[in-house]
């Protein structure tokens, strides 16, 4: 240690040794996991020669596909961090009752619940969300890439700095304990000094310019980039679905960041904006969160139903049932999603009028959800439905989801919702649209594209058995604290006086069990997916007979998606293209324009990194001078002009032709 | 490679698809005005950003902590010289605008100097006023409604200081460049963000310098 | 292209019957009585309203939640690609008359949950006085109803009640039949009133009056909780609520009298200081205005009230002669004024060792502790 503590604080800020928590038995357990881990990665990489490729082809990448793909992986390892806290809550809960204090104290629970929430909707079903528009959009428009090829790659690697931001408070200092919203005046510098809500701020702010950026990216690319022939009505359901997510994004996601420089600034100027003293008004901070926050919701969800409506589709081998409604049905959930942001907090008292016009206005959403539920049982109708573990995921959300409507139109009912507002009651609903809807959807998604991305098909055998691990896990571990908000039981709770509630935790308990051999099953099923790869390869491309152009490439598709563009006279365009016997073309490729990969994303993000820390920890010397670099490598990267190249004609024929011969020897050339 | 040669002579892919030609064959799609599109869509985050700090406003400029009001702090002349500076800055920016439609570099880079210097008179005014506010004990810690004044002037204030810097960047890269469809395309973003900070300075102007004074 | 197959489908006949069958469910409520379902079985004529308001809105939405799902079910098993018996339409993707009623029935339901939400969030608005004891049952005209002016507290509950001049923590009581109206506050952060059995929740947030009324149908004892997370010492933030019929309720004030001390000023701020499992404490009396000023953030001597500054900002401000102000209008930095942990503190600040409750330095003495390791130093930002 210094014994300079002037030198000490000028260098290390308010960072010293008693910040790392080596003494905490779980971080102790926790340290070593993730140590082990990271050096079998590491070393792993070293084997295999593959810090070269890893650099080239992914990091630097601005291959859309690429990006998407990474982004997916952070939401998987961000999925393991994430309901590593679950697990921890739903012990604690199990055991905490009467003269049981449990295993975490409530300082340490605060913030176990804090970093589920964010880590859970900030970085995993965002990137989830992120990613898989990331890699399908182009390819379900016919481009060759997004708009903004470099830009897509810096909002990932904002996002992964958040991502690392949150992390590295696991292991310096503390996480915030003001929960996943951060709500003044508790979120405030005099209630809640220390490191916790800045890393909260600042791993928030961080990813959320990169969420908005790519928001930007995917409008400009899907209004600009279309195929030809391929009018706003001939969309596939996806591209309408991520269409609206990203209006709502770009809609939505500069609140979240205007408000969190407020926050910012009465934590580290003291300015009065949330703050109890001289003015400040704590109820607007309620009030421009979820003005944020209520399409946020929506920026999940609706992904999710652009995903079923693909895959009902394509497993009944049927064309979509009422295509326009269900377009409009999208639009009007995006446009309302702005007026209802109130129904999250009825309680504050606002008065009866405005409680009936929000509570109103979020039943209003329920038609147009209901609508596209109706359509998807449609689809069904007269179909040929094949049960791929896709499908499965899609039955299980149609019936899963539908519970979870009815609990979140109960909520919406002011009156109502003053008896389960705050109580397990609305933990459970949420989790069963989230769970039930989001991450279903983005399993079902995965299970969906993955031949397209990598070229082979998931295993399906462990494929079911993650599907009825989670969702009879899902149902076990969330049914009963519906059952626990009916007695009053309210959420965040560390410990609890009356012992009669502990059988339903304890069953919650081993639902999240249930889901945790899900999760298991999933990574089994990646691994034995990957051994057995070759057993599983898929050469045409198109192995469940999809209907929209990504299923007209090889899989996984070329650096430049199409050898030739895409001409599109219907919605369902490749369905249309096999039904008039198209035969793909063998000749006449020409070279072909395409982005080079940069680094500057990479460094960019490594930078943010740094920039965050400094300034979570008052180490002001680096985060000016993180700030400078961040200014003068983007400035540098202005100035060059040469960022992209063409991919000769000889390897365009030579990629094609080895397509052509894959295909011949499937006998499908 | 040879086979395949061979095995397309047999096939036309446009034939035999009947009527429906399924690919553009001709040349690579460029589609055009995504870079606009796109900075026009950031530019709409921007403002909603800004809406946030003035709904803000509106809520909290009358919180003033037993303390001074726009009344006691605001001089009317100073803005208004201030709002002159940007305005000017915005016809000048409009003048290289022309210039670089008729490919007048040096009369382009002239007009952008030009701008640039209207644009630090402007800032140069504002922080004149926040050093005078400061000295007063008007601080932004001082009650909400100073919070929220300085943060929304403050955050128009950065805008303004990073497109300085901006300007300052393209105008290098037109000398070393020259007018190119890059920097051309560079010159039209700078364009529209200039004219949207001008949009925005008029609403600052509006409600919080004359509503404030004159109410 | 192929011309879409125009027929309209026949809607399942089974539906119906389907939909019958969800009511198969009902019967398990009472299972779950069992294990006191406060929220459904309240003691409340408001809590009671708001039972019925969830039961009639379920009501409702099942009758096209059952046949939803029940169809997705039937639609998955009898479309099974292996079944070829049934029939294959591949290209049937509308149906005007069908999209009409996927469309209205929704909506004709949202019509009548609507009016319904409207209608009852009128009713039984927070702010609005009870109109009724219970169905049938008028507020007789001489009663007049309970005031208990209530602050949130880290972390503890405080009751005033002026009608008798007496104040509790963590324990209140209100005569069977009887309305009450709460009016809350919050002295430290935001939280939320809740007691299950009588009404819904209501946010308590400093600075600020919310409202509440309630009536207590049944004797007995309820239980009270904070439901919105305010900190370290949230989950203890509990407390009973007695209902007493007879003169139960006079036999607890004078139980409050005999028992209590005097809540002063000057024990009211120590009382304000944050602590846990705070034991039931009566109040034989308590300082003039006391609730006023803790509404108002000027309990502490010498700090302006809210309503003072209000009306000064009203007139326009104090001008720039008003530095001495600032002082007294600090609040939210009391706890580290007064060497106490913050309820949201993590480390550096907190004294706490990083994620555990034990103190941050393992050697009693604190400062001179090892080394150079000094205790954390207190995060102020100005």
């Amino acid at each position: 240690m210094f014994s300079d503590t002037d030198l000490q604080r000028l260098l290390f800020g308010r960072l010293t040794l008693a910040d790392i928590p080596y003494h905490e038995p779980i971080l102790q357990v926790t340290f070593a996991g993730v140590a082990v881990g990271g050096i079998a990665v590491l070393a792993a990489i070293t084997y295999f020669r593959f810090w070269g490729p890893l650099w080239r082809d992914w990091l630097t990448s601005v291959d859309h596909k690429k990006i998407g793909i990474m982004y997916v992986v952070l939401a998987l390892v961000m999925l393991l961090r994430g309901f590593a806290d679950a697990l921890l809550m739903r012990s604690q809960q199990a055991v905490a009752f009467g003269a049981n204090e449990g295993f975490l104290p409530p300082h340490h629970y605060d913030q176990i619940f804090t970093a589920h929430g964010v880590i859970m909707i900030f970085f995993v079903a965002m990137p989830f969300v992120t990613g898989l528009m990331n890699y399908v959009v182009p390819l379900q428009i016919g481009a060759r890439d997004v708009a903004f090829p470099f830009l897509n790659n810096f909002s990932f690697w904002m996002t992964v700095s958040g991502a690392v931001t949150i992390m590295i408070s696991l292991f310096v200092g503390e996480f915030s304990r003001a929960t996943w919203l951060g709500y003044p005046p508790l979120s405030g510098a005099d209630m809640s000094p220390g490191v916790g809500v800045d890393y909260w701020i600042w791993g928030l702010q961080i990813a959320g310019v990169g969420t908005t950026l790519s928001g930007i990216n995917l409008i400009a690319t899907i209004v600009k980039m279309r195929a030809p022939g391929m009018s706003m009505m001939k969309m596939p359901i996806f591209t309408w679905s991520s269409l609206c997510t990203n209006v709502l994004i770009v809609a939505a996601f500069p609140i979240l960041g205007a408000v969190l420089v407020l926050l910012t600034l009465d934590r580290y100027v003291g300015t009065h904006f949330f703050t109890n003293d001289l003015g400040g008004n704590p109820m607007m901070y309620f009030n421009l969160i979820w003005i944020w926050g209520h399409p946020e919701v929506y920026i999940l969800i609706l992904p999710a139903f652009g995903v079923f409506s693909e895959i009902i589709s394509t497993f009944s081998g049927k064309r979509l049932f009422g295509y326009t409604s269900m377009v409009y049905a999208l639009v009007v959930i995006t446009i309302l999603s702005y007026l209802v942001w109130l129904h999250h907090f009825f309680t504050m008292g606002s008065g009866a009028s405005v409680n009936s016009f929000f509570g109103i206005t979020t039943m209003i959403i329920s038609i147009p959800t209901g609508a596209k539920l109706f359509n998807w049982l449609f689809t069904m109708y007269r179909g040929r439905i094949r049960f791929e573990v896709p499908m499965l995921w899609a039955v299980s959300f149609m019936v899963t989801f539908t519970i979870g409507g009815m609990t979140g139109v109960l909520l919406a009912v002011p009156p109502a919702d003053f008896v389960l507002h705050n109580s397990l009651f609305l933990i459970a609903h949420f989790h069963n649209v989230i769970i039930g809807g989001v991450l279903f959807g983005m399993f079902a998604g995965v299970n969906y594209w993955w031949p397209k991305a990598f070229g082979f098909k998931l295993d399906a055998f462990w494929g079911k058995v993650s599907f009825w691990f989670w969702t009879v896990g899902f149902y076990v571990a969330f049914m009963p604290l519906y059952v626990l908000g009916l007695m009053g039981v309210t959420r965040r709770s560390q410990h609890f006086d009356d012992t009669s509630l502990q059988p339903w935790f304890l069953v919650a308990a081993a639902g999240a069990g249930l889901i945790a051999l899900g999760i298991g099953a999933m990574i089994m099923q990646f691994a034995v997916s990957i051994r057995n790869r070759e057993a599983l390869r898929d050469v045409t491309g198109d192995p469940w007979g999809g209907r929209t152009l990504e299923w007209s490439t090889s899989s996984p598709p070329p650096d430049y998606n199409f050898a030739y563009t895409p001409v599109v006279h219907q919605l369902d365009a490749w369905w249309q293209m096999k039904a008039r016997n198209f035969k793909r073309p063998v000749t006449g490729f020409q070279s072909i324009h395409m982005p080079k990969n940069t680094a500057t994303g990479v460094i960019l993000g490594v930078i943010s990194i740094a920039f965050s820390f400094a300034m979570v920890w008052y180490i002001w010397w680096l985060a000016a001078l993180s700030f400078a670099a961040t200014l003068v490598i983007s400035i540098a990267h202005t100035f060059n002009y040469n960022r992209d190249y063409y991919i000769p004609a000889e390897t365009v024929v030579r990629t094609e032709g080895q397509r052509t011969d894959a295909l011949a020897v499937a006998g499908r050339a | 490679m040879a086979t395949h040669a061979t095995d397309a002579l047999h096939r036309d892919p446009v034939a035999e698809a009947d009527e429906l030609s399924f690919q553009d064959m001709g040349h690579e799609h460029h589609p055009e005005g995504s870079t606009m599109l796109g900075f026009w869509l950031y530019l709409m985050s921007d403002c909603l950003i800004f809406t946030v700090l003035f709904a803000t406003y509106a809520v909290l400029g009358r919180n003033y902590a037993a303390g001074p009001s726009p009344k006691d702090l605001f001089d009317l002349n100073l803005v208004a010289l201030n709002t002159a500076m940007l305005l000017f800055s915005s016809i000048t920016y409009g003048f290289a605008m022309l210039a670089m439609e008729r490919e007048d570099q040096s009369k382009t880079q002239l007009w952008l100097a030009v701008t640039g210097l209207f644009g630090a008179a402007f800032l140069g005014i504002e922080l004149y006023e926040f050093a005078h506010l400061f000295h007063e004990g008007a601080t932004p810690q001082r009650s909400a409604f100073l919070s929220s004044f300085f943060t929304l002037v403050g955050t128009h204030g950065l805008h303004v200081t990073f497109g300085l810097i901006w300007l300052v960047v393209l105008m290098l890269q037109v000398q070393q460049r020259g007018l190119i469809v890059e920097n051309k395309r560079r010159l039209m973003c700078l364009s529209m963000f200039w004219h949207f900070l001008d949009v925005i300075w008029i609403g600052v102007f509006t409600f919080v310098y004359l509503m404030g004074v004159l109410q | 292209m192929t011309p879409s197959a125009k027929q309209t489908p026949r809607t399942p006949a089974s539906a119906a019957r389907r939909a019958l069958r969800g009511l198969l469910l009902l019967p398990l409520l009472p299972l779950l009585a069992g294990c006191n379902l406060t929220v459904m079985f309240p003691s409340g004529d408001v809590a009671m309203q708001q039972r019925n308001l969830v039961l009639a809105s379920t009501g409702l939405m099942l009758l096209i939640i059952v046949p939803v799902i029940a169809l997705t079910l039937l639609f998955a098993w009898r479309y099974r690609a292996t079944n070829t018996e049934a029939r294959h339409d591949p290209d049937w993707d509308h149906s005007t008359g069908l999209e009409v009623v996927i469309w209205t029935a929704p909506l004709l339901i949202i019509i009548a949950l609507g009016a319904l939400t409207w209608i009852s969030t009128h009713t039984l608005d927070p702010f609005r006085p009870l109109s009724r004891l219970e169905p049938g049952k008028p507020i007789p005209a001489q009663t007049k109803p309970l005031e208990v002016q209530v602050v949130a507290l880290d972390w503890k509950w405080l009751f005033f009640y002026p009608e008798y001049g007496v104040a509790s923590v963590n324990e209140m009581a209100t005569p069977v039949n009887r309305p009450v109206t709460f009016r809350l506050t919050s002295a430290s952060v935001m939280n939320a009133f809740y007691i299950p059995a009588l009404a819904g929740m209501i946010y308590a947030m400093p600075g600020m009056e919310t409202k509440l009324h309630a009536v207590a149908n049944k004797p007995g004892e309820f239980e009270g909780l904070a439901s919105h997370y305010s900190g370290s010492g949230f989950s203890r933030m509990t407390f009973k609520v007695h209902s007493f019929d007879g003169d139960g309720f006079d036999k607890w004030i004078a139980k409050v009298k005999s028992e209590g001390k005097e809540l002063s000023r000057d024990a009211y701020l120590e009382l304000e200081r944050p602590s846990e499992r705070e034991p039931v404490t009566y109040y034989a009396s308590y300082g003039d205005g006391l609730f006023k000023s803790i509404l108002g953030m000027c309990a502490v001597p010498g700090k302006m009230c809210m309503h003072e500054m209000m009306s000064i900002d009203a007139k326009g401000g104090a001008g720039k002669d008003s530095r001495e102000n600032v002082e007294r209008l600090q609040y939210d930095n009391r706890h580290t004024e007064r060497g106490d942990e913050a309820p949201g503190a993590t480390g550096p600040a907190s004294n706490h060792a990083p994620r555990s409750d034990k103190p941050a330095n393992s050697q009693d003495h604190g400062p001179h502790g090892k080394g150079g390791n000094s205790p954390a130093p207190n995060q102020l930002n100005n």
